[in-house]
């Protein structure tokens, strides 16, 4: 039985009952026994036993942060959710893999930042279209709530925000005198 | 100059709340420190030798008067007295408290300052051409353009965390004064047959371990969509860029083994697709922005004055500093003023409060309160009227800032060192002092001319030293410190990374090995030609020759008395 932990989803704290599916050493991706219930499979294993994964209801896949968000293209409407791993918060490839599968191939379900997801990334993450948080399990997950609110404007665009400051607002200077 | 309006308050009022609260969170160990790390770089701070030094953002170098006395105020409340100029048009101080930098930035963002992506993985300063606006040779005004890649950079969500630092640089003038060549990306602002403006997108180049010049990508893209594609150059690196090796991970080493053709082939895939998007630049931005930067309420002044030619006839100092220290303006009767901050036995790029405050009482007398940082580290009065040269001159002499060396041999470019640098192989500062004091005589610098001496205390090149006409770069021989020398470096129109002479030399030695180079210059020059076009004539074999033929004393040996500084 999967354990349930909180993620943050939509910018609330609630309870999860995925389960995140890595390989060990030794396993390999079309060997590995995908337990029953919510899981999230490595992309790999979902390409070796694609046949038998789509038999079950429910089915999520992450992507490592060196794939590309095409890899999934195919299968998009499949998935009840996608996840990008952060194997490093200091590892921004996944930034543009969210952008990508958001934007480029207009995925529209769960997005989740699994990994090492820490509150001070969680602002941009969800401004690349994230909107489900797996904060490492060693921080508190309701301080990390706070990082989605760091910002109330921006500049430019990205999934969340389609039109840049310049277009969406009349700006002018204030005198400072 | 660009103000802030609500929305940038905003963000930046939002931004040192965040980072002072992140502050709070590493004193608290909720941070550790390898988490911290990323933060505190994105707000330019770096732990160096002695203490943190906080590097504060100046965009494409401009400041206004109030934001100088800033930096006395910030010299003088949290440092020791000075900062210090770097080659990136920004300031750093060197001796700050982690839990004063908060503070700080609050009292920054007062006068619509920040450290904002100052440091770390992320799109750093644009900067741009000091000169900007005022040029005789300006095509077109470039501050705009970098105010808009200023905007857009800020925060950008997807490029906070790349695989390593990223520099864009832009220049509008027909000389570059930007360096773009040595950028991540450089653009040039051009016009096309038809008048149109764009720019050529020059991307890969950089110093550092590898030094490689950039490669056009792209000829001619037009304005409105420079950030559209910079968005594609900055997605297609941030995927593709390596990651498992820090030396390899800067956009040059990808965009060497794509070769730049293909490089250039995935960005423009990449750009169709949001190419026309809504992040397309509109005529009404770039108006609302190019409205800052309207020329100042000038005079109809006659192209020069009688006073100031008879100052001028009479003063060989004055004409000494007008040779090397004032540049031609595009509008009659005025001129721009660089001031010297390469006053020898003052390390390169070091100024006092006390020198700030006066500088910009002097931008409020004489140049419509506006001040720039060079990236040779000096400071430039952009409109001077021809007529107030010589008043502004005894004012300046009297601060230490009318050095006569502008492009001379003593106005060095140096990176902070061993005296502060953490990462340095050696210091820097104390062979910049040597080597000015060596050469203080300025006849003899104004006879050798225009010449570009830069010194790296180590390999990353913050020094610049590979486009140095000489190069200085500091080594670490089991455990002392040496000294690569490289000529034949140039920045500008014409990059070139210098070419390293042969073994390295210690400390004290270095003057003697300048004063060589420059003998076999003296001896072979023809009529007119500078250090630079001497080696370029002659290659680096003769000055190799000369330096290595007999042995240079190497005076005491080195160790703790051998440091003068
Ligand atoms: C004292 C604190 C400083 C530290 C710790 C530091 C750190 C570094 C590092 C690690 C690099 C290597 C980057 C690379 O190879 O990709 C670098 C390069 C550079 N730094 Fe600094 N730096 C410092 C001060 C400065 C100063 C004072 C300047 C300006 C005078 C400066 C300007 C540059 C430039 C222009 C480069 C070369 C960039 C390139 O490769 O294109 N840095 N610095
Ligand atoms: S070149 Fe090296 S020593 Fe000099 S400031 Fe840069 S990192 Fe430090």
């Amino acid at each position: 039985m999967p354990v349930s932990t909180n993620i943050i989803k939509n910018r609330e704290v609630v309870a999860d009952d995925w389960s995140v599916l890595r390989l060990n050493e030794g396993d390999s991706a079309d060997s590995v026994s995908v337990p029953a219930g919510r899981v999230i499979v490595p992309f790999s294993v979902w390409s070796a036993q694609r046949a038998q994964l789509l038999e079950r209801a429910e089915i999520g896949v992450w992507l490592a942060s060196d794939a590309q968000a095409d890899v999934a293209k195919d299968d998009l409407a499949r998935f009840s959710l996608i996840a990008v791993d952060f194997p490093k918060f200091t590892d921004g490839r996944g930034y543009s893999i969210a952008y990508n599968l958001r934007t480029r191939l207009g995925y529209n379900g769960e997005l989740r930042a699994i990994g090492d997801v820490l509150r001070d990334q969680l602002f941009y993450m969800q401004r690349v279209g994230f909107n489900a948080f797996a904060v490492r399990a060693d921080k508190d997950i309701n301080d990390a709530l706070k990082g989605l609110t760091d910002f109330s404007e921006k500049y430019q665009t990205s999934w969340d925000e389609k039109t840049p400051l310049f277009r969406r607002v009349q700006r002018q200077a204030v005198s400072q005198d | 100059m660009y103000r802030y309006d609500q929305y940038d308050h905003l963000i930046v009022k939002e931004r040192v709340a965040q980072y002072r609260d992140q502050v709070r969170r590493r004193l608290a160990d909720e941070l550790t420190e390898e988490e911290f790390l990323p933060l505190r770089l994105q707000n330019g701070l770096y732990m160096q030798r002695h203490a943190y030094m906080l590097r504060i953002a100046v965009p494409y170098g401009m400041l206004s008067s109030p934001q100088v006395r800033m930096f006395a105020h910030i010299a003088r409340k949290y440092d020791r007295g000075y900062g210090h100029l770097t080659t990136r048009q920004n300031i750093q101080f060197n001796w700050i408290n982690l839990e004063q930098s908060p503070d700080i930035l609050a009292e920054l963002a007062t006068v619509e300052m920040h450290a904002i992506q100052t440091s770390g993985n992320c799109i750093r300063n644009t900067t741009s051409d000091e000169l900007a606006g005022v040029a005789a040779d300006e095509i077109i005004d470039p501050r705009p353009y970098a105010e808009m890649i200023r905007e857009w950079s800020t925060f950008h969500p997807e490029f906070a965390f790349l695989p390593r630092k990223f520099k864009i640089a832009i220049s509008g003038a027909e000389q570059d004064r930007a360096a773009t060549a040595v950028h991540d990306i450089g653009l040039h602002v051009v016009k096309n047959a038809e008048g149109e403006v764009g720019f050529r997108v020059l991307v890969g180049g950089g110093m550092g371990r590898t030094p490689i010049i950039g490669s056009v990508i792209r000829e001619f893209l037009p304005w409105q969509h420079a950030l559209t594609y910079l968005e594609a150059i900055l997605r297609v690196y941030n995927q593709h860029g390596r990651r498992d090796n820090k030396y390899k991970a800067r956009i040059k080493i990808l965009v060497k083994a794509l070769s730049a053709e293909e490089f250039a082939r995935q960005v423009e895939a990449e750009w169709l697709d949001i190419k026309d998007g809504p992040a397309t630049l509109t005529v009404d931005e770039l108006q609302r922005i190019a409205q800052y930067f309207t020329p100042p309420p000038y005079e109809t002044l006659p192209a020069t004055d009688a006073g100031f030619e008879a100052q001028k006839t009479d003063n060989k100092g004055f004409a000494n500093w007008l040779k090397r220290n004032v540049k031609a303006h595009k509008v009659s009767g005025y001129a721009a003023v660089i001031l010297s901050v390469k006053k020898t036995g003052v390390p390169p790029g070091d100024i006092t409060a006390a020198q700030l405050d006066f500088v910009a009482d002097l931008a409020d007398q004489y140049s419509f309160g506006e001040v720039r940082v060079t990236h040779e580290q000096n400071l430039v009065l952009a409109d001077v009227k021809i007529s107030e040269l010589f008043t502004v001159w005894q004012a300046v002499k009297a601060q230490g800032l009318a050095t006569p060396n502008i492009g001379l041999l003593t106005d060095i470019i140096c990176c902070p060192g061993g005296d502060f640098c953490s990462l340095a192989n050696a210091k820097s500062i104390p062979i910049a002092q040597a080597i000015a004091e060596k050469f203080d005589n300025l006849d003899f610098q104004h006879d050798i001319g225009d010449i570009e001496l830069n010194i790296s205390g180590c390999i990353n090149a913050c020094g610049h030293h590979h486009v140095g006409n000489i190069g200085i770069l500091g080594v670490d021989k089991d455990g002392s410190e040496w000294y690569q020398v490289s000529i034949g470096g140039a920045q500008g129109n014409n990059t070139s990374i210098g070419k390293i002479i042969g073994p390295s030399f210690s400390a004290q030695q270095m003057p003697v090995v300048i004063e060589r180079l420059l003998s076999v210059y003296v001896q072979q020059r023809t009529e007119e030609e500078l250090f630079i076009d001497t080696v370029q004539r002659l290659g680096i074999a003769p000055f190799k020759e000369f330096v290595y033929a007999s042995p240079i004393p190497t005076g005491y040996t080195h160790g703790e008395d051998a440091c003068v500084y």
